[in-house]
């Protein structure tokens, strides 16, 4: 039996169609756009105004506070605004607009492919280079690497553990990434490993349904001591922190503690690789990988993308929009991110940023939500649950606004996975009304 | 698609549906009908056409007409019903016995509720429980077949009657559980009683009508209790609690006097605990929904079982049981989950 979390959780269609499919870097862009809001957080400052030229990898923004992260220029060029820019969900967001010219980088940044092994950085210049280089948590919630390396009183450290479990459908980024650059992931990750302090074992964790994978970190890692690897059952929502931390420790993270309470941390493969760039290259976080997918066959690619390319331009280099620039008429829904806990597109001019993982292309039939009807009691919702809730009592207190009672039964524990609303028979839309009712309850909770 | 479509996540959702739900336990029941039709030919098909018939066009035409709603018999949970409720009747039952279970079963114990999801008891059982204490010869006195179509009955071929309609001495019988509790009151042993009768238990288990129809064979019933296990309909938790349950408790009763007290295996295979056990107390609407809530609702139905069958009045106690046991439901449900982790700790 090989390990997974210990509660609920659920098997989706793996539909990981795009994973024999190398990473190809997708074309420069016309024009970047540069969001300052692509960490949690505090959004960055801009250093940059109109007029400005700028090299790739230079600052354009400085963090403005702890929970932070400064942005580089993703290409060459000048400066053409810098203003409130609708995001892919229409959101105003101040954003840094570069029109590129050439392709030039900053000189200091090391272009070629070659590995390089050797770690010569101590840990404290390289905990600094994570935070100059601005990279952040590429798994999804893009929390600002460093400050998850920060040390925290009275807490102690005991496990790294490298997320490339990919457990979304369709995604297949990670899996790409770990089978074309795990030498440069382990690096990122020892490199890690070793800021957060000598005796810390690292362990990378990866599902089953990708037995390359598995077999080519074995490899890399048969040459670190401190590393192994944990085969995982497939199941949703491994990749979820705290699911991650039970599935492979055995141990739980409490509402409301941090991971680190647990004495692990987590990090995602993508993230071990914008680390190892950041510190063996001197590379800011300007690229990344994601996977432009969907059940069209000619549609499925995994591409390295400059930060800030517009998802139209992604999605045209794709072949997913006719010659007037319109999708394909059988697309009628393109997500960020994956299909369980991505977001639905609105506006495809927005960019793609750090932490986008991919384009999801959907058809309306298979994604369609059906029409709900009456709760049958099946508990299929809470049996799905990882975090040991009852959504289909969460969803009428929601529906009766009686707040006291969701405390009650820990709505605040909700992690948004989807689980429920993806298990419900009688298609309850029972995720809709939790996560507001979650969002009150912590509101609330704050408030106190 | 000239318009976006955006909706929250998740994107993607299961292909399970109410209706797809329903459609396997019918599936999972054919077993069951079969054997009885096998046993009793056109008297058992008589008793579920017109229970399913019944129950169908009833649930439809409250939600029309009284409900004045969309009608809501395409979950195919009215068929379910139907099959249930015909399968907890002898074949003996007479078509306007069948009827008032249909009214019973779809108008006062589902749709007064409010229809499926709403209702507390399971409703072929409160059907089965009314036509019990209103017609107790009728229910209780299993004729093998139906009286339009005895064997005597020159317009009928045989083929029809199927192989125990035919036999000759099919008119009636009692219940196993009935005979063994008539005979205890009578000073016989429940094993004298039950070697004279020739109910040895591969009969019981194989296929033997002596009860309702869906108490005909324990294997019929098997295999559709796995097929949805397999299916992942159900949790097998609340038919192993019943059944464990029933076990121990009548086993020790055996254990202390063999006289007296019917043996375990013998309380398996009658008076519909398997029936009841693997399709009624399972009813997603009217059992608990945590484990341990199932199995604190299956074993509250295993014992109230064995002491109805052994202490009360009636010989079985199945249906009451499950009734019974209904009542608590709402109660047991308020059970909380252990929370996922409240206290930070270090493994
Ligand atoms: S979204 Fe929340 S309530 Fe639903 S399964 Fe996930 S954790 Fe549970
Ligand atoms: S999965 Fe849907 S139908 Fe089943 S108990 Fe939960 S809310 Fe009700």
């Amino acid at each position: 039996m090989s390990k997974t979390f210990s509660i609920g959780g659920i098997h989706p269609n793996d539909s990981k169609f795009s994973k024999d499919v190398s990473i190809v870097d997708l074309p420069v862009p016309e024009r970047v756009f540069l969001p300052m809001n692509q960490h949690l957080g505090i959004p960055a400052a801009p250093v940059v105004k109109k007029g400005d030229t700028v090299l790739v990898g230079q600052v354009v923004a400085e963090a403005a506070g702890f929970v932070s992260a400064p942005i580089h220029a993703s290409v060459s060029g000048t400066v053409t605004d810098v203003g409130l820019y609708p995001d892919f969900q229409g959101k105003r967001v101040q954003t840094v607009v570069i029109e590129t010219e050439g392709d030039d980088w900053l000189d200091t940044i090391d272009r070629t492919a070659q590995v390089k092994q050797e770690i010569t950085m101590v840990p404290k210049d390289t905990f600094q280079k994570i935070q100059e280089m601005g990279v952040v948590g590429l798994g999804g919630a893009a929390f600002p690497t460093y400050v998850k390396l920060t040390p925290i009183e009275g807490m102690n450290p005991e496990f790294l553990i490298i997320n490339g479990s990919e457990c979304e459908p369709f995604l297949t980024s990670d899996y790409r990434l770990m089978l074309e650059h795990g030498q440069e992931l382990m690096i990122g990750a020892e490199l890690m490993r070793r800021v957060l302090g000598t005796g810390v074992t690292g362990v990378i964790g990866i599902e089953k349904n990708k037995p390359l994978a598995i077999k080519a970190m074995q490899k890399i890692t048969a040459g670190y001591l401190q590393w192994k690897v944990v085969p995982l059952k497939k199941r949703y929502p491994q990749g979820g922190e705290k699911q991650l931390i039970d599935a492979v420790l055995g141990r739980k993270v409490a509402s409301f503690a941090l991971p680190i309470s647990t004495g692990a941390i987590v990090q995602n493969v993508g993230t071990a690789f914008a680390v190892y760039e950041a510190v063996q290259k001197n590379k800011p976080l300007v690229t990344n990988v994601l996977t432009v997918t969907g059940s069209d066959p000619k549609i499925q690619y995994n591409y390295r993308f400059r930060i800030g390319t517009p998802i139209e331009d992604v999605l045209k280099t794709a072949g997913a929009l006719d010659a007037e620039g319109n999708l394909l008429p059988h697309i009628a829904k393109v997500v960020n991110g994956g299909p369980m806990m991505g977001k639905a597109v609105v506006n495809m001019k927005a960019p793609v940023v750090k932490s986008t993982s991919g384009l999801l292309l959907l058809t309306e039939k298979e994604t369609k939500r059906l029409e709900p009807g009456e709760c049958i009691r099946c508990a299929k919702c809470f049996q799905a649950c990882p975090m040991r809730l009852q959504p289909y009592l969460l969803y009428q207190l929601a529906l009766a606004g009686r707040t006291e009672e969701l405390d009650e039964y820990r709505v605040f524990d909700c992690i948004d996975c989807g689980s429920c609303l993806y298990a419900c028979p009688a298609h309850l839309p029972l995720l809709d009304l939790i996560r507001l009712a979650k969002n009150t309850s912590l509101k609330n909770i704050r408030k106190k | 698609m000239d318009k976006l479509l955006v909706s929250p996540a998740p994107h993607i959702h299961t292909k399970e549906s109410t209706k797809g739900i329903m459609l396997d336990v019918i599936i999972a029941l054919v077993p069951a009908v079969l054997v009885s039709l096998y046993l009793a030919g056109i008297s058992a098909f008589l008793v579920l056409a017109v229970s399913v018939t019944g129950c169908v066009l009833i649930e439809h035409l409250i939600a029309k007409y009284l409900m004045k709603k969309e009608t809501t018999v395409r979950d195919l949970s009215a068929v379910v019903t139907g099959l249930l409720l015909a399968l907890n009747l002898p074949v003996s039952a007479p078509w306007w016995m069948v009827l008032i279970g249909c009214v019973v079963a779809i108008g006062i114990a589902k749709m007064t509720f409010g229809g499926l999801g709403h209702n507390l008891f399971n409703p072929a059982l409160v059907a089965r429980v009314f036509l019990l204490v209103s017609f107790p010869v009728q229910m209780t006195n299993w004729a093998l077949s139906n009286g339009m179509f005895s064997p005597e009955n020159p317009l009928i071929p045989g083929f029809l009657l199927g192989v125990q309609g035919q036999l000759p001495d099919a008119l009636s019988g009692a219940t196993p559980l009935g005979l063994v509790k008539e005979g205890i009151s009578l000073g016989l042993t429940p094993q004298a009683l039950i070697n004279q009768e020739g109910l040895t238990y591969g009969k019981l288990f194989l296929g033997h009508m002596s009860g309702s129809m869906g108490e005909a064979s324990g294997v019929a019933l098997l295999i559709g209790f796995v097929y949805l296990l397999v299916r992942k309909v159900i949790k097998p938790i609340i038919p192993i609690a019943i059944l464990v349950t029933v076990a121990l408790f009548s086993g020790i009763l055996y254990w202390v006097n063999p006289a007296q007290f019917a043996d375990p295996l013998f309380h398996l295979l009658t008076g519909g605990l398997l029936i009841g056990a693997f399709f009624m107390a399972t009813d997603y609407v009217t059992s608990p929904m945590s484990p341990l809530g199932m199995i604190i609702f299956g074993v509250g139905i295993g014992v109230v079982t064995v002491i109805i069958r052994v202490w009360g009045a009636y010989p079985e106690g199945m249906s009451f049981a499950i009734l019974f046991m209904n009542a608590w439901v709402p109660l047991i449900n308020k059970i909380k989950p252990f929370p996922y982790q409240k206290e930070v700790s270090r493994g």
